[in-house]
């Protein structure tokens, strides 16, 4: 008797709660193997190669077939950023723009229009927003400002095209839930539309549109087909807004298929993987902390 | 100047940035359309790709991305809604829970290329299946995996909020509960958000260069095992998705009318993200306009 119910309430209730909490369960496993294979990966440059950390970080020299060979990635880590930066400039203003219209000054071209639009936005693939990159911007690039297109300033261009929903869509739920009557506490005090949204609303939203600009950066970071399809991938540091450069991720998408598993190249490569999964704790830290901050 | 004529100029400039916002979407996808206007052709869609000629189609890739895709959904579905269902109906608010979060964000946050790379590790080398289906596709799902946790999360709670304590209190387990009444209820909803990250995962391109590789062997229907290397249906062949091949023909492009064969590919890409979003957008209409009684 003990046994049968047992045997039912096996049935009934613990496989479903224990397949529930395996798959709760799962996704620590597959986050922690995930930071353990590619640390272990990532740190065999310094461990086994004997690259010394400093010149990974520091040095601008990358020289993995010359001699004496050089493993310095710092050109790859500005590009990143300077490119990923350069794209929020551009982007955020935008967005906030868009947000703040969306909620403040014509909510129906916002849900009817915008938002739609912007969802589409996020889902042209990556590849598409490169090749469109590719094959309208650059030409017009070149055209305006002569030379052969691909530059920092391409690459800057297209992610901010990519992130611009990231950013505006989070900062649309950040102003929507600023409570109404600070609003009205406003314009009944004689402030204008402006003045409101300029120095109560936005204040007011402050942490949201700042988590959206962060996760736009961190987008535009790890992006990797449509920035390595118009920036150039010259391996030197950028000497200006129009000049061809190189990131960490289009690096790796170009040299990881070419190089022998074990040799110090490939190492190197795998450390800049690190570097950016280290970046992205980085930036959900930074997240986290601002979302602490507005509680 | 006044507040009031202050105003009136930002009221303008925000209205301007909606503005070219919406007609900057609508040129893009205006040219991508245009560009790719002649790819509605059987002989493109379902040719096989030539080697150094002009004439192409992109049958095998375009296979392969759905393939990949519906793959990539048994995997990830499973998955995505017992982790779900672990967190809206069994996870005590805790240490454990928030571990959880903290994953989840962790992963929606990685960089694709990064995933690419951890597959290249895991699913490629160290099961020794190489370049594959398979391995493109645990890539895949391991991306879709953490907002498909969300999704059906969301979808779960607010399934369980009317029918949870009647189920209950008529003597129905947990489980009972949720297997039978709330993922009935919660599964046009779940189903909506897979279908809108179909969308994404279609276009995906970063984490299958290095997991799903870069080559299509062509097509032959004779055979149907899921084993055989030279089969379609084969998890353990190498599988050239539709993104992929596009920023191969970019990089590579070993075809003479590379440009053109990219222009009409990006074209289908779009169109099926379209058709994603499209059918996640009526199907989520339905179902709000059944819970709302308007129909």
């Amino acid at each position: 008797m003990e046994n049968k119910k047992f045997i039912t309430k096996l049935k009934n209730e613990y496989l479903g709660r224990t397949y529930a909490f395996a798959c709760g369960l799962f996704i620590i496993i597959l986050t922690l193997s995930i930071i353990f294979f590619i640390f272990t990966k990532g740190i065999a440059t310094f461990t086994k190669d004997g690259v010394s950390l400093a010149e990974f970080l520091f040095s601008t020299v990358w020289k993995p077939e010359g001699s004496p060979k050089s493993f310095g990635a710092l050109i790859f880590i500005a590009g990143s950023t300077l490119v990923s930066v350069g794209a929020v400039i551009l982007s955020a203003p935008i967005s906030v723009a868009l947000a703040i219209f969306m909620h403040y000054i014509s909510p129906k071209f916002g849900s009817k229009v915008l938002q739609p639009a912007l969802e589409l936005f996020v889902g042209i693939p990556s590849v598409v927003y490169g090749w469109l990159g590719f094959s309208i911007l650059l030409p017009m690039l070149k055209a305006g400002f002569g030379g052969i297109g691909f530059s920092l300033l391409a690459g800057i261009i297209v992610l901010s095209v990519m992130i611009l929903p990231t950013i505006a869509s989070i900062s649309a739920d950040a102003v929507k839930v600023v409570p109404a009557n600070y609003m009205e506490a406003s314009y009944g005090l004689g402030a204008t539309r402006w003045q409101t949204i300029s120095k109560v609303i936005v204040p007011a939203a402050k942490g949201g549109i700042l988590t959206g600009v962060v996760l736009g950066l961190a987008r535009a970071f790890g992006e990797a087909m449509a920035v390595q399809m118009v920036i150039g991938n010259s391996i030197k540091l950028a000497d200006g807004l129009y000049s061809s450069t190189s990131t960490l991720t289009s690096i790796l998408a170009m040299d990881m298929g070419n190089t022998a598993t074990g040799s110090t190249w490939n190492d190197a490569l795998w450390s800049m993987a690190l570097l950016l999964l280290i970046i992205s704790f980085i930036f959900i830290l930074i997240i986290r902390v601002i979302g602490k901050r507005g509680e | 100047m006044t507040s009031k004529q202050k105003d009136k100029i930002w009221t303008g400039i925000l209205y301007v940035v909606s503005i070219f916002v919406v007609i900057l979407l609508l040129i893009l996808i205006g040219l991508i359309f245009y560009k790719g206007r002649n790819a509605l052709n059987l002989s493109f869609l379902f040719g096989n790709p030539k080697v150094a000629e002009a004439g192409g189609g992109i049958a095998p890739m375009f296979f392969n991305s759905f393939y990949m895709l519906i793959v990539s959904l048994f995997i990830t579905i499973p998955l995505g809604v017992g982790a779900g269902i672990f967190l809206a109906e069994y996870a005590k608010e805790g240490r454990l829970t928030d571990i959880i979060r903290l994953c989840i964000e962790t992963l929606a946050s990685l960089p694709s290329i990064v995933v690419g790379l951890f597959g290249l590790l895991v699913f490629v080398k160290m099961t020794g299946w190489g370049f594959s289906v398979l391995a493109g596709a645990m890539a895949i799902a391991l991306i879709n995996f953490p907002s498909l946790t969300r999704v059906s999360e969301d979808a779960i709670r607010s399934a369980s909020a009317n029918v949870k304590e009647g189920s209950l209190g008529l003597g129905a387990t947990t489980w009972q509960t949720i297997a039978k009444l709330i993922i009935p209820i919660a599964m046009p909803q779940i189903l909506t958000g897979v279908i809108l990250a179909s969308g994404r995962i279609f276009g995906e391109s970063a984490a299958l260069l290095f997991t799903a590789g870069m080559s299509a062997p062509p097509l032959n229907f004779d055979s149907i095992s899921l084993a055989a290397r030279s089969s379609p249906f084969s998890l353990f062949r190498p599988a050239e998705t539709l993104s992929v091949y596009i920023w191969k023909l970019n990089s590579e492009g070993m075809v003479p009318d590379a440009s053109d064969i990219a222009n009409k590919a990006s074209a289908v890409l779009v169109m099926m993200v379209l058709l994603f979003n499209v059918s996640s957008r009526m199907l989520g209409k339905k179902i709000h306009d059944k819970y709302s009684g308007e129909n």
